[in-house]
């Protein structure tokens, strides 16, 4: 018994020094990982700015926005087509998209119940974890025919199915669960009191969802809203497969067009061996990254304001 | 429109948006496995089957080249983006790190979560032409870690927030050092964090933009980590609108195969987080 006290005070000291020494390494490291987050963030900002300083040197910002000819091989870098249809898309589909994930995300917080609502809410995370690729295929499969055979006669348009429209269409139904969750979130975190005392005064359902609820989940809502453009804006591969790549400025939205992320993968690696294409796409690549990020700090500083504004 | 006629349809509406989204998932499923699920039954080994040398353009072959692409890729990319995930969770709570600290490193994550992809795929080929190299696996799982990391530190971050504080100040008190107590807190929130981890899977798994430049668009069997790779997604977006039917029919294939492998993990996500709840204090088995 004596003994085995000894060797648990020797092997205890020992092992406290064991544990000091974990407790000190592993400070080191957390702490490196807490900063590998401000430093891959420092990284790609500084790598994409370095990157981008030749074409910059070479052509005014200003006069490569408002320029509409893209031709690599001649030295011409207009990137206007592909802002032009960035805007269209990311309109059009947070036309289509916004409203839609207002109202399901309602259904969700206002109507559903029980089993119903589990059900529901799981299905939109399983929407929110489909990859964007089988989205692009079945847009390919079922929207590109539906655009080009029904939708753009009915209004008397010509297309020839891919086109901005198509894009819209998709990528509407692609930001909807991201906005739908984080309004359910907000809606379900209000109170219900603010729900009895509007129905307590006569009230009807929707005038205190629409007066009352929408208005105390508003800053959320709107956040969603904006980090949703965000998304759209930076969306890749679904423009890609379905925009069908024209270098003009499209004249109908029903058109063929390119957005800037379709621009990086189309001309990306083909055309690395004209330097200047590589530090012109690298620009296009920190322009998305500035304006999701000012779409993302919108978002937080909206969201700081409105709260308190619009307090109950 | 008297206020019960506007109560009536705008319930009505918020009903059929839900059953409209709903209604569109079912069909992105259905197409996917049933054009996929053709494919399969006309010729079952087409996942098994090496890609043939003239691939892109005749189809012949299979495409286990892309199926055993991803998992070189996504699995090590998991494993890298989760340790660092839980790591920069665990400084993100208050014993390492300030409230301000914190709020800051909140703020980049909250950017890097909504960066695009594209861009992180931009940055990975950036550094392979600076530092002469060839787009390689191994740059493909380095993108795909750095696109996972802002998910994962996500989830991650959720989950040890809404562990209780009894977990810590119970440690705390017993005279554990905060690395022990961090990592009691971890096992604690084990439900989120797994859940976090595997949902970072399936959006690796399921991203083409971060890697199409950086793993080499390879339509051969990768040899190892420093030659060229595919994965499922790059060989969807490539095949997806190919002139030859064979080449296409491929792309419904892999996609039949992606989807069932991201709603796998979503019920597996959804299935362990349970189990692992047994960890969590007031637990289901606790």
């Amino acid at each position: 018994m004596g003994t085995a006290t000894e060797t648990d005070r020797s092997g205890g000291s020992n092992r406290l020094d064991r544990r000091l020494l974990l407790e000190r390494l592993s400070s080191y490291w957390l702490v490196g990982a807490g900063l590998f987050a401000v430093a891959l963030f420092g990284l790609i900002v500084l790598t994409l700015v370095q990157q981008s300083i030749p074409i910059v040197s070479e052509y005014s910002l200003f006069q490569m926005m408002t320029s509409s000819n893209w031709d690599p091989a001649a030295d011409e870098f207009g990137f206007l087509p592909a802002i032009v249809g960035t805007i269209y898309v990311t309109v059009l589909s947070m036309a289509m998209g916004t409203p839609l994930a207002i109202l399901a995300a309602i259904y969700i917080a206002e109507y559903a119940e029980g089993r119903t609502k589990v059900l529901v809410s799981s299905f939109i995370d399983v929407l929110a974890a489909i990859p964007s690729v089988i989205f692009g295929l079945v847009g390919l499969i079922v929207v590109v025919p539906f655009v080009g055979d029904y939708l753009a006669p009915a209004v008397g348009a010509h297309s020839i199915g891919l086109g901005i429209v198509t894009v819209s269409l998709v990528m509407a139904i692609i930001v909807t669960p991201f906005m739908i969750s984080l309004s359910v979130e907000s809606l379900e975190a209000l109170p219900d009191e603010l729900r009895e005392s509007s129905l307590g005064v006569g009230a009807t359902k929707w005038e205190t969802i629409r007066t009352v609820l929408l208005r105390a989940a508003g800053p959320g809502i709107f956040s969603a809203i904006l980090l949703g453009f965000g998304r759209v804006f930076g969306a890749t591969i679904v423009p890609a497969m379905l925009i069908g790549g024209q270098t003009a400025i499209p004249e109908s939205p029903f058109d063929a067009g390119e957005t800037l992320p379709t621009l990086i993968v189309n001309d990306f690696g083909e055309l690395m061996s004209i330097p200047l294409t590589q530090s012109a796409l690298i620009l296009v690549g920190l322009m998305l990254l500035v304006i999701v990020w000012i779409f993302n700090f919108g978002a937080m500083l909206v969201r700081r304001r409105l709260q308190r504004r619009w307090q109950y | 429109m008297d206020r019960y006629t506007e109560q009536r349809l705008f319930g009505f509406l918020a009903r059929a948006s839900a059953a409209l989204i709903l209604g569109v998932l079912v069909m992105v499923v259905g197409v996917t496995l049933w054009r996929g699920g053709r494919v399969f039954v006309t010729d079952p080994a087409v996942m098994v089957t090496a890609p043939g040398s003239r691939y892109m353009l005749d189809g012949g072959g299979g495409f286990l080249h892309a199926v055993l692409g991803s998992i070189f890729i996504v699995v090590p990319a998991t494993v890298v983006a989760s340790i660092l995930a839980i790591s920069t969770a665990m400084f993100l709570q208050s014993d390492y790190s300030s409230e301000r600290t914190s709020d800051v490193i909140n703020m980049f994550l909250n950017v890097l979560w909504g960066t695009p992809p594209i861009v992180y795929g931009v940055f990975v080929l950036t550094i392979i032409i600076a530092v002469g190299a060839q787009t390689s696996l191994i740059f493909g799982t380095i993108a795909i870690a750095i696109f996972q990391y802002p998910i994962m530190t996500r989830y991650a971050d959720e989950a040890l927030r809404a562990a209780p504080d009894a977990v810590k100040e119970a440690s705390y008190g017993l005279g554990a050092t905060r690395f022990e107590t961090a990592r009691m807190t971890v096992r604690a929130a084990l439900p989120g964090v797994i859940a976090g981890i595997i949902m970072g899977f399936a959006r690796g798994i399921g991203d083409a933009a971060t890697v199409l430049f950086t793993a080499g668009r390879s339509t051969q069997m990768p040899g190892g980590p420093f030659d060229p790779a595919t994965t499922l997604p790059i060989l969807i977006f490539e095949q997806a609108a190919s002139f030859n039917a064979e080449v296409r029919s491929h792309a419904y294939a892999a996609s039949f195969v992606l989807i069932v492998a991201v709603l796998a993990l979503i019920l597996a996500s959804k299935l362990l987080a349970g189990r692992f709840a047994r960890f969590a204090p007031g637990g289901r088995h606790s």
